[in-house]
């Protein structure tokens, strides 16, 4: 009779730890809940449960009971101890046995004030994960095979748990690095874009900044259209990088203090495909550089070049990388050509807004400049890029106000945003 | 799963005897609330601690392992402790782990 009881009890508190490990719920808690039910499983008075570190080669106490505060909470290992546990695997070592052990030698007077009298390595996988630690029984009696039969099923059990939560740790641990590491490619990317187009400017000496004003331009309009962040920064790596193909334009026709004649514009003209031939073959985090740098020259109206594309034929990505294109070509200056005043160039882009760019960029665009000139954006980029002066014109607020209310209710060309 | 919840434990202190009722929350991580509360009783000069059964139908291995903790704190503390109101069942139970060595049933 007592011995089916005693079956009960123990094997009841089995498989409660067995489920308390299988199910996912606060670490501590668990080897809280643990430690108790190994303990009153066979009436223990005390014993903890301690974690191995591989790293710091030590045994860190992570729930303890009836354990003094003198008791240490981290107890190194050497080499000797570690390999005497793995040689010994997930079985009870009683503590006459354990005295061999070099960690023992040190912490003999904490285990023996506490009247440790087992020491369970945790070995899972042939990996040593911690050791639980365990005082007398409160029979007084000494622990015998059926005790340590039961010991042993219950502290894989806990050992189970340790290693489970050691692999997340691991796998959390490497996710933070894939991160880390993503974050500095991106980087990386980044000022690898930024420097290719520090060089393509380099080439022009009178458009100089030309493709980074291209690419804050195409980013101001692509946050205006409501993309997400990945998005922007797609379209501002497209703006920096559309003119990657006049690496390969003589420097004197790109340079040339007049208009440039038709041999030299065919020349010059090249420049958009052999840009897409450069950039495709590179794993862009954005999908449609090459594309915008290859259609940034071509028309709604099916007049730009190199493909004579129509409105829907043309990358929207393109489309932005086009006007923003082009508002700079309008506002800086020229070997043959003075920047166009403010209000002229705000003139332009209504006027042409449906023809040659797309309506609803062109609004976006000048949303995002009365939103400045109203003091409703935090930076001020276009003043940055435009100058202070310009972007002061008397007038040009309730110009943009203006143009925006002609062109803005009605035709929606590329209203579809397929890139 | 335990659901860890703060337990109100009822305890009466008469002279240097303390009562502590263990209630239904000794078989949970909650009843850890108890052995907090006797030491407490401890701490405040208790020789004597009373666990009062009377509403407590089992007792699992939980419970035997908060119940150890109150009786290794007492004896550390040169206290005495008591069981009383224990259900026959129970009493069995604490007789085969060795628990009546260290305590008084009443």
């Amino acid at each position: 009779m007592q011995n089916s009881q005693k079956l009960i009890h123990t094997f009841g508190a089995l498989a409660e730890l067995g489920s308390e490990v299988a199910q996912k719920q606060n670490f501590q808690e668990m080897m809280r809940t643990s430690l108790h039910l190994l303990l009153g499983s066979l009436a223990i008075m005390r014993g903890g449960i301690a974690r191995f570190s591989r790293f710091g080669h030590e045994l860190n106490m992570l729930v303890v009971r009836g354990f003094s505060e003198e008791f240490p909470l981290s107890l190194s290992l050497c080499y000797e101890d570690e390999r005497q546990f793995l040689v010994n695997g997930l079985y009870p070592i009683e503590v006459s046995q354990a005295k061999v052990l070099p960690f023992f030698q040190i912490y003999d007077q904490s285990f023996e004030k506490r009247r440790i009298e087992l020491l369970i390595p945790l070995v899972i996988r042939d990996e040593i994960v911690g050791v639980v630690m365990l005082g007398e029984k409160a029979n007084g009696e000494p622990y015998n095979n059926y005790d340590k039969d039961i010991i042993c099923a219950m502290a894989r059990h806990v050992g189970v748990a340790i290693a489970q939560r050691n692999l997340m740790a691991e796998l959390e641990r490497r996710a933070e690095e894939n991160r880390r590491l993503y974050d500095d490619l991106k980087t990386t990317y980044a000022d690898t874009v930024k420097a290719f187009a520090t060089a393509i400017d380099c080439k022009d000496k009178y458009t100089e900044g030309h493709s980074v004003r291209v690419g804050k331009y195409s980013e101001i309009i692509a946050e205006e259209l409501g993309w997400d962040e990945p998005e922007v920064e797609g379209a501002a790596v497209a703006g920096y990088l559309h003119d990657v193909g006049k690496l390969t334009v003589e420097r004197n026709i790109i340079n040339a203090p007049y208009r440039i004649n038709a041999k030299e514009s065919a020349e010059l003209s090249k420049h958009p495909s052999i840009g897409y031939e450069i950039l495709l073959p590179i794993h862009h985090p954005y999908a449609d550089v090459p594309l915008a740098a290859k259609y940034h020259h071509e028309r709604l109206d099916g007049r730009g070049y190199p493909d004579g594309l129509i409105d829907r034929e043309i990358p929207y990505i393109a489309k932005i990388v086009n006007l923003a294109d082009s508002f700079d070509a309008m506002t800086t200056d020229r070997p043959y050509k003075r920047r166009r005043p403010a209000t002229e160039v705000i003139d332009d882009l209504s006027r042409n807004a449906g023809r040659q760019f797309s309506t609803d960029l062109v609004s976006a665009f000048m949303r995002g400049m009365l939103k400045e000139l109203h003091g409703e954006s935090k930076n001020k980029r276009f003043r940055k890029l435009l100058g202070r002066d310009y972007m002061e014109t008397e007038g040009l607020a309730p110009l943009i106000a203006g143009a925006l209310n002609d062109i803005a209710p009605t035709t929606h060309l590329t209203a579809t945003h397929d890139h | 799963m335990q659901n860890v919840e703060i337990a109100t434990i009822r305890a009466e202190p008469i002279g240097e005897t303390a009562t502590v009722y263990a209630g239904d929350y000794l078989n949970k991580l909650s009843g850890e609330t108890i052995e907090r509360e006797c030491r407490q009783k401890l701490i405040a000069g208790a020789k004597k601690l009373v666990v009062d059964f009377s509403e407590t139908e089992i007792v699992n291995s939980i419970g035997v392992s908060i119940l150890l903790g109150v009786i290794d704190a007492a004896q550390d503390a040169g206290a005495e402790v008591v069981f009383s109101e224990v259900k026959s069942e129970t009493q069995e139970l604490f007789e085969m782990l060795g628990l009546t060595n260290h305590v008084q049933l009443l």
